[in-house]
């Protein structure tokens, strides 16, 4: 997987555009080079202005960036999206439903299909929850599925982010400026459109309000660290969308097993918390006695069914990369189907062979932290240093059980605006799904590309970049 | 509305005319410096700015001297200085960052480029001559940030507590502004006003914008004392009038008690003060002392602001 070219999403074997670049191709070859700059830059300026910025921690000055923006939009066909939607439809049935029955009798560990301890010894599995059922057994209502293609029919996941999973502000801003600097792209392609997804979310977060609702009107709110937290462009950008508060935990008080709002006239309950802070930060007198950050006495209001939390405290197991390799036998037990879209094979660590093989193999593989994320705490081993090696081989062998491997995939690669013209990048691709009263999938999603030429790191913190992603209508 | 989302728009407000008043002030400061000397030590005149724009105490308690460059350093950039232009912007913008979904991209984008853009700018390069465009430009973007409020906030509670945050920092700001030279307002000085003073009375209507208007307002080749004083507080014509500003006052604190079907103290107060300006007159204003009179208002205006916060759960 590792030696060959990497799959040229628009441009096929024969040097031509394949089928759904066509137009597009066409279009930016008609482009100068200094007309090429001139949007880049007026689009950084589009960005910049309306404050579309993430914070970087640990640096001092400069705390928010912007994640650079590529102007050439990544295409996919329509029956390319039918395989990829269908799939991750699939995908998010099977982990909730995993979620509910860990939660509940376990009967795929009574089953023998994953050992006991994944689950019980796992630090993402919340005793909390045990025997708890949330509204319609709906545990991760909003989840970004990564994907990554290697191949024209080839597409492997390779994470299922189901705790709070960010970016999907990005992905609607960049098509709002492609649509504003590149009209008549739009007009020769017939892209799907995604500005409805704040709908979708707030139909989603409203049809698992908890069942002793008493309005038919549940009050909705999303729960935000504040304006220092790297994702707050985004909260507050899903907030205003949505036309729902922005709430931070001071903000929300819970009286007599009920969660309120303060608000300036007198306190108003609140239904669905579309919350994205972590579970340990959510309420201190069940999780962090030390945090600032939460709401006491929040987790009992859920526990009494007053109010729903989304995602689901204790979801981060059902991403969790130790449970990421039995995703398979999941799908297939909970769906009784095999898994339409490919798992990465990963090697854990914490098995013996495992952890032979994939010492023998550092080089040409990648380790990953079980908790990390972000891109850090990884090793790439094709693009090591011999010290590196060196020293992820001493690391795994103190505690294996903290890795999974995987085969250094060959990402596919969209031509991307670079110095000197058009040049192929990495890029994978992270399409967002709503699990409510049904399945609802945006068309497209956020495509991340690695900017630095032959990098395989597409995240923002590490210098990657973001494009509009396409899926063309038949 | 949360309480908190109410408190960041009245600041927000608040905050935006603060950096427009402080770059009108340091307009008339530098304006005097530029003025041949007039019989008094200059140090005096950039005191007398640092007064008016309540920046004394920080300023002394860091410098020893009100040189110009010290004042405009100050009044501009310091950090250290709650009221310098960089601290009301930063404020200004972080009270919208935190109410991002209340306010209207227009607004927030105005505030945020005004932030950039003036984050780019190094102190020591705000040499003398560019010095007149900053300060104008500080005040455009104040006013397009305004405008944009203005223009594209919907007529809800939150624009009533924009307006409140903006007419209660500009009512402060005005009646500072009379009351550090208010001797020279009284009625006796104009028999003997010479040349000193009657360039004293025009400073005070630049430092509000109004030395074109009162002339139109009042047909009038001499700036008169008496006049000056009452454009500023009781005409409401004039947009910067005590008066004028509590007309909106009044009317975004009753907007608000309708709103809220509610009958909160600070509505009462806002009337009560409103009342106070419509039932008085210059002379009865001088009889009591214009000082005691601005000294009482200042106090009104700021347990104002305190009740509507109580009144509204700001925090």
């Amino acid at each position: 997987m590792t030696d060959t070219e990497p799959f040229n999403e628009m441009l096929g074997p024969d040097g031509q555009p394949r089928a759904p670049y066509r137009a597009l191709a066409e279009w930016f070859s008609g482009m100068s080079p200094a007309e090429m700059r001139r949007k880049s830059r007026e689009a950084e300026t589009i960005f910049r202005r309306l404050g579309i910025t993430f914070a970087v921690y640990g640096t001092a000055e400069a705390t928010e960036r912007l994640i650079p923006f590529d102007i050439v939009p990544r295409v996919l066909a329509a029956a390319e999206w039918r395989r990829i939607s269908a799939g991750i439809d699939q995908r998010v049935r099977a982990l909730n439903a995993f979620l509910h029955d860990i939660y509940h009798r376990q009967e795929i560990i009574r089953a023998g299909r994953i050992p006991a301890e994944l689950v019980i010894q796992n630090e993402a599995f919340l005793p909390e929850m045990i025997g708890f059922t949330p509204p319609r057994k709906v545990y991760a209502h909003i989840i970004g599925t990564d994907l990554v293609r290697v191949g024209e029919d080839e597409f492997y996941v390779l994470e299922d982010n189901t705790r709070t999973p960010s970016g999907v502000s990005y992905m609607l801003e960049n098509r709002e400026t492609m649509m504003r600097m590149f009209p008549e792209l739009f007009q020769q392609n017939r892209v799907a459109p995604i500005e409805h997804y704040p709908d979708l979310l707030r139909e989603t977060l409203e049809s698992v309000a908890p069942a002793n609702c008493d309005t038919d009107e549940p009050t909705v709110c999303i729960l935000t660290p504040g304006i220092y937290n790297s994702a707050y462009f985004e909260h507050a950008f899903l907030a205003d969308s949505m036309g729902v508060e922005l709430c931070e935990a001071r903000d929300l008080f819970v009286d007599d097993g009920k969660v309120f709002m303060r608000t300036t006239r007198a306190p108003e309950r609140v239904h669905v918390i579309y919350r994205r802070i972590d579970d340990a930060f959510l309420d201190p007198l069940t999780f962090r006695p030390d945090s600032m950050l939460g709401v006491p006495g929040l987790f009992d209001a859920y526990r009494a069914g007053n109010v729903t939390i989304c995602n689901a405290p204790g979801t981060g197991i059902a991403d969790d990369k130790a449970v990421y390799a039995y995703l398979p036998e999941i799908i297939e037990f909970y769906t009784g189907q095999k898994p339409i879209l490919q798992n990465v094979p990963t090697w854990n660590c914490a098995r013996e062979d495992d952890l032979a093989y994939v010492l023998d193999h550092l080089p040409e593989i990648v380790v990953k932290e079980v908790h990390g994320s972000g891109g850090y705490g990884m090793l790439i081993g094709p693009t090591a240093s011999k010290r590196e090696l060196a020293e992820f081989k001493r690391r795994l062998k103190a505690n294996p059980s903290n890795y999974i491997a995987q085969p250094t995939l060959s990402l596919s690669a969209c031509p991307t605006h670079v110095a000197s013209g058009l040049a192929p990048r990495h890029v994978d691709l992270r399409p967002y799904v709503l699990v409510g009263d049904k399945v609802r999938i945006t068309p497209g999603g956020l495509t991340r590309v690695a900017l630095k030429k032959g990098s395989l790191v597409v995240n923002s913190s590490q210098g990657g970049g973001t494009k509009d992603t396409w899926v063309l209508e038949d | 509305m949360l309480g908190r989302t109410a408190a960041s728009l009245y600041w927000t407000s608040r905050y935006n005319e603060r950096a427009e008043n402080m770059a009108r002030l340091l307009e008339v400061g530098y304006r005097i410096a530029m003025t041949p000397r007039l019989g008094q030590d200059r140090s005096d005149d950039w005191r007398s700015t640092l007064v008016s724009a309540g920046c004394d105490g920080a300023f002394f308690s860091k410098y020893d001297e009100p040189t110009k460059r010290a004042v405009v350093q100050h009044m501009l950039f310091d950090r250290d200085n709650p009221s310098s232009v960089r601290s009301c912007i930063e404020a200004a913008r972080n009270n919208a960052r935190s109410v991002r979904t209340a306010i209207t991209g227009e607004m927030w984008e105005s505030l945020n480029t005004t932030y950039l853009e003036f984050m780019d700018i190094r102190p020591q390069h705000m040499t003398d001559n560019k010095l007149p465009d900053f300060l104008a430009w500080i005040k455009q973007r104040s006013m397009l940030f305004r405008g944009a409020m203005l223009g594209t906030l919907m007529r809800d509670a939150g624009y009533h507590f924009s307006q409140f945050g903006a007419f209660i920092e500009r009512t402060d700001n005005t009646a500072r502004i009379l009351d550090v030279k208010y001797w020279i307002l009284l009625p006796d000085n104009e028999m003997i006003g010479g040349d000193l003073d009657r360039y004293q009375w025009t400073t005070i209507l630049r430092s509000v914008s109004a030395h074109r208007s009162y002339r139109h307002a009042y047909r009038d080749a001499q700036v008169r004392p008496f006049n000056v004083a009452e454009f500023l507080i009781l005409r409401k014509e004039m947009p910067r009038s005590i008066s004028y500003c509590y007309d909106w006052i009044s009317e975004s604190a009753a907007a608000l008690a309708i709103r809220y079907q509610d009958s909160p103290v600070s509505c009462d107060m806002a009337h009560g003060t409103l009342s106070l300006l419509e039932e008085t007159s210059m002379n009865r204003i001088f009889q009591g002392g214009l000082h005691e009179f601005l000294t009482d208002l200042i106090a009104r205006n700021n347990a104002l602001g305190a009740q509507l916060a109580s009144d509204y759960h700001f925090s």
